[in-house]
């Protein structure tokens, strides 16, 4: 089974964790300023990226905490983890 | 004395080949075309979907100017690794109605294409565990049969008389409260469904490209003018996209952004039994399903595996929960042995519905977001797909499943017919 760092516990077993898709969503500034297609691209629409995708992830068996990770979609191997508050790492 | 000739000598009992009595595999049923420089009709992925949209355009439409270009070999994707059941009994009416075109189409398939698919309508069982899924079950037998679709509910007995190695006992983690009877659904052989509309496809003269993989496109305005392959630069006067889970990649070439996330599905089989299971069951809330396939092995499957992934596999512990449930539900089952397992990548949508039709560029239509269960659709979305192509406007069947319905707010929601039921 694939062990998966959380930045705050460690390498845990990939079942102590679940999936929250895409990273770096911002909620939008205005929301009631938006047009509908605007609005739709923020509710429905995330990259689907084959290769390097930054997402995030929650510790729910441990610590229940939120945290991103930069993951290849194609080998599903983590390249980072960093925490929320972490801006997104540049990567080559 | 006589002396044999050598020609005549008796070849000894002991060197004869095992099976050399069998008949000869039959030659290739479809030509591996080398491709032409352009086509009036380019279908990118050569699946189900393509192939299937491929033999519609030659047979309804005359149209057989056409390449399908595969960057692997035919129906190497999600049409060789899917659990082939079909079925209808999807709760909206939009659904419903490209659903049972399709099944109507399976129904006489084996006639159209000439070669036998192994379509067997032994019905499926979609059992309800808890009352809101009774509810929701009878819900949808309701609407089924105001669409003209055959659906039933059935009490726990009259599950047990259907199925009989469902554990239909009271006395367990969660009991079966009925389910929801299609008798018309059932399972067929992918992969002769795959050939067989391959070999009328190249019987009809349309060219079916391998190893030719689809790495860009050429563009004028509005207009796609052709593809960039691995095997050089194809023109095209409309392009239709059959890539199933790897379609982001080429709508990210496009610059169109399509709301699907590509998922690994997981599946297995267990060795060759008895016939034991004479149906399909469905369990959403015990996540698996089941059949046993015509050579005798266990077929099951479950949910997709949780990120986003490309790699056509998945994480082992999906597949014990899946062996767990099954042998919750189907205790004679415990001591079969697992087999094989194995993934395919899955487009899904956020309602859980496919997403066909116009894409920004007038010339190139899109075909995705049929997730974990888009085989029973084949022969639906491939007549009603070309006949899109041919007319140049969405068929009405697919007309609700445009793109911009995620804009409008006009979703399809079959969340609760889709979700672990494929
Ligand atoms: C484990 C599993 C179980 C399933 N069970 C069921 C079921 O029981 N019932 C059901 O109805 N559905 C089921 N499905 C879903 C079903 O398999 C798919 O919805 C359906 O096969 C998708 O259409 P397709 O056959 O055209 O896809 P595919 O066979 O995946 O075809 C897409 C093709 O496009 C090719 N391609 C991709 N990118 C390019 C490119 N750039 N250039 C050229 N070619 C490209 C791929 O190589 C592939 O061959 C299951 C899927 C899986 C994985
Ligand atoms: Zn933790």
């Amino acid at each position: 089974m694939q062990l998966i760092a959380c930045p705050w516990c460690g390498p845990r077993e990939e079942v102590e964790f679940s999936y929250g898709g895409q990273a770096h969503v911002p909620y939008p500034d205005s929301p009631a300023e938006l047009s509908d297609e605007e609005w739709a691209h923020y509710v429905f629409f995330r990259d689907n990226p084959r290769g390097r995708f930054a997402e995030r992830w929650n510790h729910n068996a441990g610590c229940r905490r939120w945290f991103n990770a930069i993951r290849d979609t194609s080998t599903y191997r983590f390249e980072s983890v960093y925490r929320l508050d972490d801006p997104k790492p540049v990567t080559p | 004395m006589t002396v044999q000739s050598p020609s005549t000598a008796r070849t000894p009992r002991t060197t004869r080949t095992p099976g050399a009595d069998l008949p000869d595999q039959p030659d290739s049923l479809w030509r591996s075309a080398e491709p032409r420089r352009s086509y009036d009709v380019v279908i990118v992925g050569g699946g189900g979907h393509g192939l299937a949209t491929a033999h519609y355009l030659a047979k309804d439409h005359g149209i057989t100017d056409v390449a399908v270009l595969e960057k692997g070999w035919l129906a190497g994707g999600n049409m060789a690794r899917n659990t082939t059941i079909i079925r209808s009994n999807y709760l909206w009416d939009e659904s419903s109605a490209i659903y049972e075109h399709a099944l109507q189409l399976w129904e006489g398939l084996e006639e159209d294409l000439g070669y036998p698919i192994l379509f067997s309508q032994r019905g499926v069982l979609n059992l309800a565990h808890t009352l809101q899924d009774v509810r929701d079950s009878v819900r949808r037998v309701e609407a089924n049969r105001l669409n003209g679709v055959d659906a039933e509910w059935l009490e726990p007995d009259e599950v047990r008389k259907v199925c009989p190695v469902v554990n239909t006992s009271a006395d367990i983690r969660y009991p079966v409260l009925g389910a929801t009877y299609q008798p018309r659904a059932g399972i067929a052989k992918h992969d002769h469904v795959a050939w067989g509309f391959a070999r009328r496809a190249d019987q009809a003269g349309i060219d079916l490209v391998q190893d030719c993989e689809v790495t860009g496109f050429a563009s004028d305005g509005d207009r796609v003018t052709g593809v960039h392959t691995t095997r050089g630069t194809i023109a095209a006067g409309t392009v239709a996209l059959c890539a199933a889970g790897s379609t982001s990649v080429l709508t990210d070439m496009l610059g169109i952004r399509v709301p699907i996330q590509s998922h690994p599905l997981q599946a297995l089989v267990s060795e060759l039994l008895e016939p034991v299971h004479p149906t399909v069951v469905m369990s959403n809330a015990v996540h698996v399903y089941v059949s046993q396939a015509h050579k005798g092995e266990l077929v099951m499957g479950a949910g997709v595996d949780s990120y986003n992934g490309y790699g056509q596999r998945g994480a082992f512990h999906v597949i014990e929960r899946q062996m767990a449930a099954a042998v919750e539900l189907f205790p004679v089952f415990a001591r079969a042995h697992l087999l094989r397992t194995w993934a395919g990548i899955v487009d899904t949508s956020p309602d859980a519905s496919p997403i066909v039709g116009r894409t920004p560029y007038e010339n190139v239509w899109l075909n995705c977001g049929w997730g974990t269960g888009g085989f029973k659709a084949t022969p639906g979305i491939g007549s009603a797909l070309a006949h899109t192509i041919a007319s140049g406007e969405p068929h009405p069947l697919v007309a609700p499943f445009s793109l911009d319905r995620f804009v409008s707010g006009a979703l399809v929601d079959e969340h609760g017919a889709a979700a672990v039921a494929h």
